[in-house]
């Protein structure tokens, strides 16, 4: 495997977002990806039937929510900074707003503050109305 | 005996849970969760580590993300646990601290306790291990609306 400090040259570079995503199986399994359509970075997480946490209503497991969040902000640092590796996330608070629908799920997050080691971001996910969100987190991550 | 019967009851839920969690949350499925241990102290669940849930390649240590769903589904059955029945709940919000990186290739367990029940609101706690909750990888505290009565 090419080095994450590697990886990450080559995307700053092309703006390839998938070399970055593929190479974290974890987001990959989820089917979480960095898009940039509308001149904005953003994260989305496609849906499919095992993201589920309730079959009978249904709606995303809430687990996937906080997932898509921590996600979108290790993105925006690994991609808004000179960080060479994953940073690593020291808490997370995640408020679920409302039920996500068995749909595609976008998150947009914001660097409220980046110090020299510990960086606070600001998180939002939301379906198809952005002024709805499903999802906020607030996150603190340690910088390498 | 008043015993054998709240043990009874215990068992019969744990197994009414991890076969509703494998017939109903395709998610909680997918990750292979199972209810391990369940009490009126809360619950126990138990993460097998997966190389699909690896949040650094470089490093092997779970994404956070994973370690937030096993957490979250904890702190749900302790909230059953707590009510002596299932009932239609949703998470308000959860809060987690990481103390240190899982270890790669070890399951993750996550203990969590319904601290409070209300009619319409449960706060919890849960702590995420590797077997010994005195040496936790995650702290958490959450809250939850019970939807239905």
């Amino acid at each position: 495997m090419e080095s994450i400090a590697h990886i990450l040259r080559q995307v700053r570079q092309t703006g390839e977002y998938r070399l970055l995503t593929d190479v974290i199986p974890y987001t990959r399994f989820l089917g979480i990806g960095v898009e940039n359509t509308t001149g904005e970075v953003l994260c989305r997480m496609r849906f499919s039937p095992m993201l589920i946490g309730n079959s009978s209503l249904p709606a995303l497991h809430g687990g996937t929510l906080g997932a898509l969040l921590e996600s979108a902000a290790i993105f925006e640092l690994l991609l808004r900074t000179q960080e060479e590796r994953v940073p690593k996330i020291i808490s997370i608070t995640v408020d679920f707003l409302r039920s996500g629908r068995p749909q595609d799920t976008l998150a947009k997050a914001t660097i409220t503050r980046l110090g020299r080691r510990v960086a606070n971001l600001q998180v939002q996910a939301w379906q198809e109305d952005r002024g709805k969100p499903i999802a906020s987190a607030n996150a603190l991550f340690l910088l390498s | 005996m008043a015993s054998d019967d709240a043990f009874h009851d215990t068992q019969q839920m744990m197994e009414s849970i991890n076969r509703f969690m494998s017939d109903s949350v395709p998610h909680n499925r997918e990750l292979g969760l199972r209810v391990v241990e369940l009490g009126e102290e809360g619950a126990t669940v138990r993460l097998p580590y997966s190389e699909n849930l690896v949040g650094n390649p470089e490093t092997g240590v779970l994404h956070g993300g994973a370690v937030t769903t096993l957490i979250d589904a904890t702190c749900g059955i302790a909230v059953f646990s707590k009510m002596a029945r299932m009932a239609r709940i949703a998470t308000l919000d959860l809060r987690i601290d990481y103390l240190h990186p899982a270890t790669p290739g070890k399951e993750l367990l996550a203990r969590a306790e319904c601290y409070k029940l209300t009619r319409a609101v449960a706060f919890v706690r849960a702590l995420a291990h590797h077997g010994d909750a005195n040496d936790p990888v995650a702290s958490a505290q959450g809250t939850f609306i019970i939807v239905e009565d």
